[in-house]
This record gives structure tokens, sequence and C-alpha cells, in this order.
């Protein structure tokens, strides 16, 4: 199990690693196009806030157990972050041990996606994003938050809830003022870059969640691996002694017994 | 003098090399790129994007993305991006049938515009993929 999860471990981190260029340059580009300035265009419906009314919570969690406290960890980061926002919520789920908490706990879900597999492709993660653009821009939602396991290192993954939408330039960083021709145009441009990286930082966040439940799961299987060396030790430590009493007292027995008889 | 191209999809780097021209499928229009071009942004369409690098030729096929052009670099963000080599021209046949069969007799429910899209998407990839069969049955000849 810990061999397994350490390989499986390592391709999800070279596929989160794949993807940094374009995630980067999506950044970049979109951070250019925000810093544009603003002549009395309307913004575009990723962009624009909303009073706070009802959000959603895209919960990104493995579907198996069996690593350790992380499962725990985000339903629990998840489930404070939803009370302390004291609105209105709906969720969606990804993975199971996330669906099954929230059915637990009640709560109101609008989509599940389970079973996605170690190596999810892009085309897998389209519709998540799908639905949160769509209920976004008809107005049923007036912010997202994305929940997963951020991967830190192999030994420390960090539960973590962001906000994806509306999209924030100012949180983005990298702006670097290049004149562009915008072809067709600026607005053109960015529309069509907005959903994209949406869609991105969704995929990355089921990358980082998958990395990071391979190497919790990889931490916990070695643990268990050297308890039980552990307390196979100290059981046959136990089992011997217990065989030499037995042996011991076998012979004064019979020692007892030849000298009775003699 | 030549530019550096990166083709990148959100999956991996798929291209990454010193060329001298890039010619991509843009909105507005065929687009080629040299060294030293004005900064510039725009979005593709589905199709295929050429490359020349020295004497030989090379082309990819993209389903739409975008194409940010510096004077010393290119970068195309492509929603998907396959090397002539990659694609799978039986998977492309059914995609363009299949699309055409929509456009032919439009069913309810099915969106004339994304079949329009996939059948782009479809010829695309057997433009890219067709050009690499030719050139494997006729070695020599370019």
């Amino acid at each position: 199990m810990e061999m397994i999860a350490t390989s499986k471990m390592r391709r999800a981190q070279e596929r989160g690693l794949a993807g940094r260029p374009y995630s980067e340059k999506i950044r970049q580009v979109i951070a250019d196009l925000a810093a544009l300035p603003q002549t009395g265009r309307e913004l575009h419906p990723l962009l624009k806030r909303r009073p706070l009314t009802r959000m959603a919570i895209v919960h990104i969690t493995p579907d198996r157990g069996l690593c350790g406290g992380l499962n725990a960890g985000i339903n629990r980061r998840t489930a404070s972050f939803i009370l302390e926002q004291n609105i209105p919520s709906t969720c969606i789920s990804v993975g199971r041990k996330g669906l099954d908490f929230m059915r637990r706990r009640g709560r109101d879900i609008r989509a599940e996606f389970t079973w996605l597999g170690d190596q999810p492709g892009w085309l897998d993660t389209l519709p998540i994003s799908r639905i949160i653009i769509d209920d976004y821009t008809d107005g049923v939602i007036d912010a997202v938050y994305l929940a997963y396991t951020q991967f830190v290192s192999t030994m420390v993954q960090r539960p973590v809830v962001l906000p994806i939408l509306p999209v924030a330039p100012a949180a983005i960083s990298g702006a670097q003022n290049v004149d562009y021709i915008y072809e067709p145009g600026s607005d053109e441009v960015l529309a069509g870059l907005l959903p994209r990286f949406v869609e991105m930082q969704i995929y990355h966040a089921i990358l980082e969640s998958i990395a990071s439940e391979q190497s919790a799961r990889m931490v916990a299987m070695r643990n268990a691996t050297e308890n039980a060396g552990e307390l196979i030790d100290g059981l046959t430590l136990i089992y011997n002694k217990a065989r030499q009493e037995s042996i011991t007292k076998e012979l004064l027995d019979i020692s007892g017994g030849v000298a009775a008889l003699t | 003098m030549s530019i550096k191209l990166d083709i990148v999809t959100a999956e991996r780097l798929v291209f990454s090399e010193e060329v001298d021209i890039v010619v991509a499928p843009g909105v507005e229009g065929q687009l080629g790129v040299l060294p030293h071009h004005t900064p510039l942004m725009t979005t593709l369409q589905a199709g295929e994007l050429r490359v020349r690098k020295g004497g030989e030729e090379l082309s990819l096929a993209i389903s739409g993305g975008f194409l940010e052009v510096r004077p010393d670099r290119v970068i195309v963000l492509a929603d998907a991006a396959e090397r002539a080599e990659e694609v799978d021209l039986a998977r492309a046949e059914a995609a363009k049938r299949r699309a055409q069969e929509y456009l032919v007799h439009p069913t309810a429910g099915v969106d004339i515009a994304r079949a329009e899209a996939a059948l782009r998407r479809a010829v695309a990839r057997l433009q890219v993929g067709e050009k690499r069969r030719r050139r494997r049955q006729e070695p020599g000849t370019r």
C-alpha cells in the first residue's frame, strides 16, 4: 500500500507541475486585462460583484479513506467555513468522502462528482466549472468558493477554502503592462479567458487534492506498517516468555516427580 | 533570427522550441508571426497551427485557445493541442462525420454552433494527421 501510494503520489505531483505554465500564463494575461483602464464599458459578468445572498462551495475530497486525517481535516474546514459565512449555501461535492459528509449534515447538494479516478483529464473536470459558471451568471448564486487540500509537501497537506467567483483580478498578481493589440478586442479576449481561468483553478485543485490524498495515504500506510512491526515484536516477546515459563514449569513438575520417587 | 514558441494546455507543455515563423488560426483569419512582431493577444479558433524551423515545416492541431505574441516569444494557450503523430485519424474521421450528420439533419437539442465547432476541430486534426501520413508514405518529397 505504501509503495502504491508513493508511485501514485509522484504521478499526481508531476501532473500538477505539467499544468503550471498554463496557469501562470493565464493568470498573467487576466491580470493584464484587468489592469486596463475601464472606460465606461460593461464589466464582464464573472467579474461583477453582487451582494451576497447565496453561495456555493465546491468541496473537493478523496473518494477513499485510509489516508490519515485528510478527509476529516477538509470536511471540518469546509463545515466551519459554511458556518462562518452564515448565508444559505449549496454544495458541489467532488469526491465520495465529502459527499457522504455533506449528506449526513443534510446540506443542499447541487451536484456530485465521484470516482473521477487517480488521473482525471481536463475534460472530466469541465462539467464542474460549467455548473458554477452557469449558476453564477444566472444569479442563482453570488459567490463560489473552492475547498480542497493543498499539497504543501509529502508530510504536510493543508485544507484551504478560496474564493473563485467572482474572479478578483486584484488577487492575481503579475500584471506586466505590456501594450498589447487585442484581437478582436480586449473584452472578447477577456470573455474567453475568464471561464478558462475558472476551469483551470478547479482542475488544479483536483490534482492537488489527489497528490495530497496519495501522500497522506503513503504516510498513513508507513505508520501502519511500523506500528504493526512494533506490535509483532512486543507480541513475540510475550509469546516467548510464556513459552519459556510453561517449559520451566513442566521441567519442575518432572524433576519434582523424580525427586518424590527416589 | 528566431522566435521562441511555447504551446501549453492545462494538462501539459506540448511544444517548446525556437522557430522561424508561426502561422496560427486566429478568429479573424490566419495569422503569421515573425520575430519582432508587435505585442498581440488574440483568440484562436480550431485549426492547424503551422511552424517553420530551418527548412522544416511542422503542424499541430489545436482546438481553440489564445495566442500571446511578444517580440521575442509566442505563447499559445490551447484548449487542446496535438502533434501530428498524436492525432488519431480514425477518431477524427468519426467526429467529423458525426458533426456533419448533425449539420445536415439538425436534430432537436443539438446546438448548431457547437456542431460547427466540433466539425472545425475534427477537420483541423484530419488535416494535420493526413499531412504526416503523406510525408511518411513518400519519403524525400515534401
